[in-house]
């Protein structure tokens, strides 16, 4: 035995005590704690979010309007970005320098460590060039999605537009919507937004310390499936929204075609227009930018946000509610010198001298002082004060969806204006007035706003003679094709079917006799009742409208065009209408090619300082001179009332 | 008798520790494999990958084992002196000619391959010394011994520190084990295990802090053991040599250290953030082991090491996937093996008749363990980063051959040893 042989044992416990260390802590570190387990999937799990497909938009023959086009967004995890080829980088996704050091800041900004995006949808031809270059650029990694591609570009305002989520939404939602989601911002996109968004996936992959994919985790077993978004099937006839926008190039103003059986809407034109597809894609803030300084508005939706005087269907209206309330019958008869006086100096002018004329007559030819007698009767001589026969007049009319929203499955439609008593009773200062303070409302002018969608309806309602559906775009969704149950309730109006008749065969006689109002729009074949109207405007030339049904018996569409600041309904509106419901019914056009290209070649565009017409409500149907219409009584003047349609 | 020892060279070797050599070497093997797994790159004799070189390393290894086995051991003894003297010149070279990766002037050039002369100082210091204290007249209790021991020691940790690299020059303070178990007074295993301690400290927290602190309670403990004059004078020495290392480390780094040097030294105590962020290394490490449960993930199947979050996940961090693939019930095996690895080689140390071949014996326990014990302790966080290989498991031929020229000479000085008696 050599000498300190018992420090042998020293030194081997040193080892042993070592050895112990190391395993507790291992021990602690592998088996008590799973904080490291947590890191660990930290360190290798990417949750990349599947996003479901938007639902499509079909037409009512379920041909396409949307499709849903593969983009790629370019995503960023700023602390895994390596020094890197920025002048290869910046020209394979075409940004500038300058533009890239933003991103990447802002991205830094939201998080150092998150993903975040850093250029939104790539083409797939720059993802593809991009794409095979992209492991020499650790931090950077691509995810698919889908956008709005339109291959007809039509019917922009009606399908709306999508756009990325904002900080409000996102906080309202609570939790749906993430950064860099997108939401329907108006039309059909915004008004079915829950339907057509779907659900989200999320699928986990494994990544390297680079950052580059490396294969599912755990086999896939936590990943959820993304849900596509619903599908809808519009109302909307493709062809005849293609023609209407065709016929309404280089015009301002509105179409909209109801299938009065349904409520369906078949065609529902705003001009001028634009193309859908401008909205999405990479320069869409320019594209928005452009759109919305444009001094035609394209993006303002005309047939739900455009107001008008309703014009000569309000005579259909009146006269209905007249025969209702046994103020006149169809065999009624007016004498029209040329204009309906009133009053002590009230005097309402009327395009001819048509001398006695029976309802139907001044249904066909819209005799003003046929309907200025008809008004008074119903007001003045209804056995009780005039302002509560202008309540019960108000009722009647309210119920042909006037002065309230109809109810379309479009967001910001616009109610209109129907003036209550109130508010005569607070204009005169007094309730004691009577039909000569608002005789315009017996032509359809005066305080009355209508948007083209409400005409539609009124049509829709006299070619059903007695009844609507609330007007709807949407008219199935999903695979099942459910109908939402508001757009199956028939609204009933309260009035006999049998007064209905005269008002359908004045209308008739208006395109079918010769010298009726629109016998130039007359349609072989199709016995198609309509009304002209011209709708003054304040600021210009008057507006033109036509509304019609066709066919009589049965009718399948019922349709109101305007065009604004082009003067008489016969010239413009008439025609475009007549060519929309042959096409909708015969899907032929049998008029000369003349007859079209006079239309397409029109350019109706009011010069450029002209705004559109939000609240015309100064204007007056085939009324000459438009001043002076209404002469209110002396002694009001001395209340200092305002005069009205100043 | 040499004639009696080379006709049977192989029979009378410690097959036991052999036996563990080529498991650790083994087991190595297949977690560099995990470490660098691609699936598209099959096959393990791709000499492109790290495992596909390791396997030659290992066999080449097996070859230089037997090479060793088959040497004469009073050879291996007289060559001792002209080993450490190629080996110094190696060390001086490498300075001169040395390739300079990652800060380090630690390797050279041999074609494909690159040779790592610090490894390869072990063996022939730990000869030397041994050869040195197994001298007649030779006593470690001597101050003229401690000298010419800590030269042998010192000098080429003074020329890897000149590399730098500090990982390989502070493990031939292990040997300090050895002066241990041959005499030393344990007051000098408690001093160098305070100057390491110091040196670090020093180091992250300045003089100023730890020279207050350390005359604080030197003071505090004088005057406790005032009573006992030898005890106090011990503690005063101590104290003073503590405050003057302290300086002189201080003034090493801040003086003699070029900026580069220091910064390596930051980032390896962990006292600088490293590219990718604060103890970035040792936190993917443990992460990676920790995340391994009881039974791991299973081989191939780690996650952390083989998608590169682990750095150096084949070299210093082998453990990590030890600890991923293999859980703790991986981890208990290996540190078991090299547990009954060191204390079978002190027991064969211990056998030996001749004080050269005990003392050398000690010498190889010291490195292992200090190898062992710092690279595995610096994997899971309770040392700090220091870049030195696991024995035999690690990834890299100059480390493999040199534990390996360490390992066989123990074993070739055994076995004549159990032949013959000297």
């Amino acid at each position: 035995m050599n000498r300190f042989f018992e420090r042998k044992f020293i030194v081997q416990g040193i080892f042993i005590v070592i050895s112990v260390i190391l395993l507790s802590r291992l021990f602690y570190i592998q088996i008590v704690t799973d904080k490291y387990i947590l890191s660990a999937n930290n360190n290798v799990l990417r949750k990349l979010i599947i996003y479901p497909a938007r639902g499509a938009i079909l037409d009512r023959k379920e041909k396409s309007l949307v499709q849903n086009e593969p983009v790629y967004d370019l995503m960023v995890i700023p602390n895994k970005v390596k020094s890197l080829d920025t002048v290869q980088f910046c020209n394979l996704i075409e940004i500038d320098r300058v533009g890239f050091d933003k991103r990447l800041i802002k991205a830094k900004k939201y998080s150092p460590y998150k993903a975040s995006l850093f250029e939104k949808q790539l083409s797939a031809q720059i993802y593809a060039s991009f794409q095979e270059k992209l492991f020499q650029f650790p931090g950077f990694f691509v995810q698919n999605r889908t956008i709005r591609s339109y291959p007809d570009s039509i019917a922009a305002q009606f399908l709306g537009y999508v756009g990325e989520v904002n900080d409000r939404i996102i906080t309202q939602s609570g939790g749906f919507y993430h950064q860099g989601d997108y939401i329907g911002i108006s039309g059909v996109e915004r008004s079915y937004e829950t339907l057509l968004r779907g659900h989200r996936g999320i699928k986990n992959i494994m990544v390297d310390a680079l950052g580059r994919a490396k294969g599912s985790f755990a086999d896939g077993r936590y990943d959820t499936l993304a849900a596509s978004g619903e599908r809808l099937i519009s109302s909307l006839d493709k062809d005849l929204q293609k023609f209407g926008e065709k016929l309404m190039q280089n015009k301002c103003g509105s179409i909209v075609a109801i299938e009065p059986s349904s409520g369906e809407i078949l065609a529902f034109v705003s001009s001028p227009t634009y193309d859908p597809n401008l909205m999405v894609g990479r320069k869409r803030g320019y594209n928005y930018a452009k759109l919305s300084n444009n001094p035609y508005k394209p993006m303002f939706i005309r047939p739900i946000q455009a107001e008008y005087p309703p014009g000569s269907i309000f005579k259909a209206v009146n006269a209905l509610i007249a025969q209702e309330f046994g103020a006149i019958d169809s065999n009624t008869t007016f004498n029209c010198t040329g204009g309906y006086s009133y009053g002590a100096k009230g005097f309402m002018a009327c395009t001819h001298r048509h001398g006695p004329v029976n309802l139907r007559q001044a249904i066909a030819q819209s005799c003003n002082t046929y309907f200025g007698y008809t008004y008074n009767r119903m007001i003045d001589h209804a056995n009780m004060r005039p302002v509560n026969a202008y309540k019960r007049w108000w009722n009647a009319v309210s119920q042909f969806g006037l002065g309230s929203r109809l109810g379309i499955d479009l967001p910001n439609e616009r109610k209109g204006l129907l003036p209550t008593d109130k508010f005569y009773t607070k204009r005169w200062g007094s309730n004691k007035w009577g039909s000569g303070f608002n005789i315009s409302l017996s032509i359809g002018q005066g305080e009355l706003g209508t948007t083209p969608l409400q005409m539609a309806n009124l049509v829709a309602t006299i070619a059903n003679r007695g009844f609507f559906y609330t007007p709807h775009l949407i008219k199935a969704v999903g695979e099942k094709n459910v109908i939402k149950k508001e757009y199956t309730e028939k609204h009933n109006i309260e009035i006999d079917t049998r007064f209905f008749n005269v008002i359908i065969n004045g209308m008739s006689d208006a395109v079918n006799l010769p010298g009726g109002t629109a016998y130039f729009s007359k349609i072989p074949g199709i016995d198609m009742c309509g009304k002209t109207g011209t709708v003054e405007n304040p600021h210009g030339k008057d507006h033109a409208v036509f509304f019609a049904f066709a066919p009589r018996q049965n009718p399948k569409i019922a349709i109101a065009v305007v065009v604004e600041n082009v003067g008489f309904g016969a010239t413009w509106a008439a025609p475009i209408a007549s060519l929309m419901v042959e096409k909708y019914l015969k899907d032929t056009i049998s008029r000369p090619p003349s007859y079209l290209d006079r239309i397409y070649l029109a350019n109706l565009l009011p010069p450029i300082r002209i705004k559109p017409s939000i609240n015309v409500t100064k204007s007056a149907d085939s009324v000459k001179n438009n001043h002076n219409i209404l002469k209110p009584t002396v002694s009001i003047q001395k209340n200092k009332a305002k005069k009205p349609n100043e | 008798m040499n004639n009696n020892n080379q006709s049977k060279p192989f029979f009378s070797v410690d097959w036991t520790v052999i036996v563990i050599f080529l498991i650790l070497c083994l087991f190595g093997w297949l977690n560099i494999h995990a470490s660098v797994y691609n699936p598209e790159k099959q096959g393990i004799f791709n000499l492109s990958t790290n495992y596909g070189k390791q396997l030659l390393y290992i066999a080449s290894a097996c070859l230089l084992g037997m090479f060793i086995l088959l040497l004469d051991s009073q050879f291996l003894n007289a060559i001792s002196p002209i080993l450490y003297g190629i080996i110094l010149f190696l060390l001086v070279l490498v300075l001169i000619i040395g390739k300079n990766v990652g800060g380090n002037q630690a390797w050279i050039d041999i074609g494909p391959f690159k040779l790592q002369p610090s490894e390869f100082a072990k063996f022939p210091t730990c000869l030397l010394l041994a050869r040195y204290l197994s001298m007649d007249q030779v006593k470690i209790q001597d101050l003229k011994t401690k000298l010419i021991a800590g030269t042998i020691i010192f000098i080429p940790v003074a020329l890897i520190m000149l590399q730098p690299d500090t990982g390989s020059a502070l493990t031939f303070t292990s040997l300090i084990i050895v002066l241990f178990r041959e005499g030393l007074s344990g007051y000098f295993l408690f001093l160098e295990g305070l100057l390491i301690l110091l040196f670090i400290l020093t180091l992250l927290y300045g003089k100023v802090i730890l020279i207050s602190m350390l005359v604080f309670l030197g003071a505090l403990l004088v005057y406790i053991n005032r009573r006992n004059r030898g005890f106090a004078a011990t503690l005063l020495l101590t104290l003073f040599i503590s405050v003057v290392f302290v300086f002189s480390v201080d003034f090493a780094y801040n003086h003699i250290l070029k900026s580069h040097q220091r910064d390596r030294i930051n980032v390896i105590l962990g006292k600088v953030n490293d590219p990718k962020g604060e103890g970035y290394n040792v936190n993917q490490s443990k992460i990676a082991i920790g995340s391994g449960g009881l039974w791991g993930k299973g081989y191939l199947r780690g996650t952390q090491t083989k998608f590169d979050f682990v750095p150096e996940q084949s070299t210093d961090f082998i453990f990590c996937t030890v600890g991923e693939e293999w859980g703790f019930a991986g981890c208990f095996f290996v540190i078991g093996l090299y547990l009954f690895l060191l204390l079978r080689i002190i027991n064969i140390a211990e056998r030996q008749r001749s004080s050269f071949r005990r003392i050398y014996g000690y010498g190889v326990a010291s490195i292992i363990f200090f190898h062992f014990f710092i690279n595995i302790g610096m994997t899971i966080g309770i040392i700090p980063v220091i870049g030195i290989p696991l024995p035999f498991m690690s990834y890299g031929g100059s480390s493999l051959w040199s534990f390996t020229i360490l390992l066989f000479i123990l074993l070739k000085l055994d076995s004549s040893n159990r032949i013959n008696t000297v």
